[in-house]
């Protein structure tokens, strides 16, 4: 009998200090911004950059005005790896805690959170990536994904060589190549593409790269130089963008016809070309360089207090802008949310509203410091969560970034229609699909 | 001192053949049972879902992979694609018959995962350990191929991943967004019980008997008259239904939507790992290689913050990774045949303390 009370013990001993591990941290006097970020893993060169400038730019704010709207962030960190389990894993950790929103930064995640979201009340921001359908509000009231989606993306880069062709039905004829990771992500524009490929008449070679060829990619490249496409349009992440701009450098495809979206966009991609790789274009959401006041103000109170874990040199990278560009839409939310709930503390449910009505206009980006750093957000809406917003095209000139056009509009009417279907098509597989019962707000 | 079989007596062949002879391991075996249940009810939601019913069925699917590499001796390197198989193939019999319980049809799609084993299980009549790893090599890269190349499988979803529809069980939610982690613990646990269970049946009858007498030499066992390419098979496909099993769960009971990376080769290296650390041949093993390598980084990530230790939650991965690298170097040096084993070495030791002879 005393085995028996042994073994309870122990068994009960265990489960007490299993709960005592995950004991529900509160802090009610500030507001809880969980960053999942991927320092580690196959993604981390990509990953670095962005989770340094999402968590700058908050720490800034923390430092400089004392949080937001007087209240301070608290900003924690969770590792993904760029891997589901762990993803679910830090989700579950920290949900207990009334998170403001979740930015997933990873498709794979995002999937994993979406129906989720609005059963545990906690808005996510998977800011131009995830399920481009979750961009209609009505069926994903709890999901947001501006500035644009892929499918923006795509027809943004379709308009600008629309512009060097000289019309887009001078395409007629003409081969496009498309490069992309075989994953969720990559094949995501070809529904897209193939409805472009029928209204403009040109051709389209797919050229899919797999996760574990990501670093080789020859027999790729030997099929785009037989098949002398007149454009390639890439989908990559990781290892795989630097790899295809050394290849098309290498296969002397020119590097001016060559176009990425906006995650096959880093610093790091172009270089990886060598000084042959300039001229290759990529899409871009938000401004290069660090000649913003908002970047002093992280230089000096983050940067050079010892606050963040960026390299000095890798300081203001594209990658880095982009973090700091979804910290923003962060940020803003939870001052809107401030205002329009009365709270100033707020968390998931007010932050949902925030990021509905949020606006952030040419005005307000030069308030912020950040003048022309981003196009305004002028039109994320309860039935519009993602608002189609455009882009930019930039050039590497070999050592840098370059800005070469002004502001691309996407095709709203080709890509809204689609997304329609898309997310009817979301709900009627997904069966008990929840309707919407969360009221809207006003535009402030 | 508690822990000795001293006036047990064994007055039958059946208590002597016993899987758990000594009165001791049967009671321990019943206070885990319940407490494992009583955790349903008691546990937070981050210790059934982030902890718990991962490790589940991580040990289902280790059970499913020790059934064909430690008791038939056939190395394979499948696992990950063998659960991509149940998980796709428990997705597409929801959406064709969404009227049938959905437990039915995560059981019924270990059959499908059978099936798929079986095929990629012919050639290791004539190829056996490294070579039919790289033979099983083929069939994880070319079904992962399939997962993502074939929109059938998928319902062409533009994502390419499949997601969990809401399920009901008597009225309760047991699938997607709306299940509670309670009610999918308890399934979960039910059926990596019933499956240990049925598993531990199996390989302590005939049909095991066979599986070892081929892994440990298969030309005697084949004088013995014991058919290679149907054991061989036979094993394939046991431990190709309980890796479907698995896969069907893991995304129906723990993920709740799933692309196609899930099933990786990282994935069925993880797996390898377990019943190598655990102890091959051992299902107990499966449980133990399970926890080690899914349960510990978890809890040595919440070490640093609970001490009060501020640390970048980078550092945080790179230090358990380190750590638990370490740790499984440390346990195949003090063990090379697994935690299984220590288990057994401890239980030996403790039977004659305090008065070893």
């Amino acid at each position: 009998m005393r085995l028996k009370y042994l073994i309870l013990g122990a068994a009960f001993a265990g489960l007490v200090s299993v709960d005592a591990l995950t004991t529900k941290a509160d802090a009610q006097d500030s507001i809880y911004v969980p960053l999942l970020t991927y320092r580690t893993g196959p993604f981390a060169n990509s990953g670095i950059p962005l989770a340094n400038g999402m968590r700058d730019y908050l720490v800034m704010l923390n430092e400089r005005d004392g949080g937001i709207g007087g209240v301070k962030l608290n900003i924690e960190e969770c590792e993904t790896g760029y891997d589901t389990k762990k993803g679910v894993e830090c989700y579950e950790s920290i949900k207990g805690k009334n998170p403001t929103v979740i930015n997933p930064y990873s498709t794979g995640i995002t999937l994993q959170l979406i129906p989720k979201a609005a059963v545990d009340k906690i808005p996510i921001l998977s800011m131009a990536y995830g399920l481009s359908a979750s961009a209609v509000g009505e069926k994903f009231p709890w999901i947001f994904n501006p500035p644009a989606t892929y499918w923006d993306g795509l027809s943004m880069i379709f308009r600008y060589i629309g512009g060097k062709e000289g019309g887009l039905d001078k395409l007629k004829g003409k081969t496009i190549g498309f490069i992309f990771l075989e994953s969720g992500y990559g094949r995501e524009p070809l529904p897209l593409l193939n409805q472009f490929a029928k209204d403009y008449g040109f051709n389209v070679k797919e050229y899919s790269v797999a996760g574990k060829e990501m670093q080789d990619q020859s027999a790729q490249w030997l099929s785009v130089r037989r098949d002398r496409p007149d454009w390639m349009i890439m989908w990559g992440w990781g290892a795989m963008n630097p790899t295809a701009v050394k290849r098309a450098a290498e296969n002397g495809y020119p590097m001016d016809h060559f176009v990425g979206i906006w995650w096959s966009g880093s610093d790091d991609d172009a270089r990886g070309g060598g000084k042959e790789a300039k001229g290759y274009l990529s899409l871009n959401i938000n401004g290069i360089g660090d000649n913003y006041p908002a970047l002093k103000d992280i230089k000096k109170h983050v940067v050079d207090t010892g606050k963040s874990q960026v390299d000095k040199e890798k300081f203001a990278e594209n990658l880095y802008n982009r973090g700091i560009y979804n910290s923003v839409l962060i940020a803003e939310a939870i001052r809107n949310a401030q205002k329009l709930s009365g709270k100033k503390v707020v968390a998931g449910p007010e932050v949902r509203r925030g990021l509905e009505s949020l606006t952030i206009s040419e005005a307000r980006w030069k308030e912020l410091g950040l003048s022309g750093f981003g196009a305004p957000i002028t039109n994320v809406s309860c039935a519009d969560h993602n608002g189609h917003h455009s882009a930019y095209m930039q050039q590497w000139d070999g050592a840098k970034w370059v800005k070469i056009s002004d502001w691309i509009a996407p095709m709203k009417d080709k890509v809204r229609p689609l997304l329609e279907k898309d997310a009817d098509d979301y709900v009627t597989k997904n069966a008990g699909w929840p309707k919407r019962t969360e009221p809207c707000d006003k535009s402030s | 001192m508690f822990y000795r079989e001293v006036g047990q007596y064994k007055t039958s062949y059946a208590s002597d053949l016993a899987i758990f002879p000594i009165l001791q391991d049967r009671i321990g075996i019943i206070v885990i049972v319940i407490a494992a249940y009583v955790l349903g009810w008691t546990a937070n939601d981050f210790v059934l879902n982030a902890m718990m019913i991962p490790f589940l069925i991580f040990t289902l699917a280790a059970i499913g992979l020790n059934i064909l590499t430690g008791y038939t001796g056939l190395l394979s390197l499948g696992t990950g694609a063998f659960m991509g198989v149940g998980a796709y193939a428990c997705y597409k019999l929801t959406t064709y018959f969404p009227g049938v319980n959905i437990i039915i049809w995560i059981i019924a799609s270990g059959f499908f995962s059978a099936l798929v084993g079986i095929i990629f299980g012919l050639p290791s009549l004539r190829i056996k350990g490294f070579y039919l790893a790289v033979a099983t090599l083929a069939a994880q890269f070319f079904l992962e191929w399939c997962f993502i190349r074939i929109p059938w499988l998928y319902n062409y979803n533009t994502s390419a991943a499949i997601e969990v529809p809401s399920r009901t069980l008597f009225g309760i939610p047991v699938t997607g967004a709306n299940a509670t982690a309670e009610t999918r613990y308890l399934i979960v646990l039910t059926i990596v019980i019933a499956m240990t269970w049925t598993a531990s049946n199996i390989v302590h009858g005939r049909i095991g008997r066979m599986w070892m007498a081929v892994r440990d030499m298969d030309i005697a066992a084949e004088l013995m008259g014991i058919r290679l390419l149907p054991t061989k098979l036979l094993a394939f496909a046991v431990s190709s239904f309980y890796c479907g099993v698995a896969g069907a769960m893991l995304v129906f009971l723990w993920y709740g939507g799933a692309e196609s990376t899930v099933f990786s080769i990282n994935q069925s290296f993880s797996i390898l790992f377990m019943v190598i650390i655990g102890g091959l041949g051992s299902l107990l093993g499966s449980y133990f290689g399970a926890a080690l390598i899914f349960m510990l980084p978890i809890v040595l990530r919440f070490v640093p913050p609970h001490l009060g230790i501020p640390v970048h939650a980078a550092t945080v991965e790179h230090i358990t990774f380190m750590v638990v690298g370490a740790l499984i170097v440390f346990f195949l040096i003090v063990e090379p045949h697994g935690l299984a084993r220590l288990w057994q070495i401890a239980k030996q030791k403790l039977r004659v303390w305090p008065y070893p002879y």
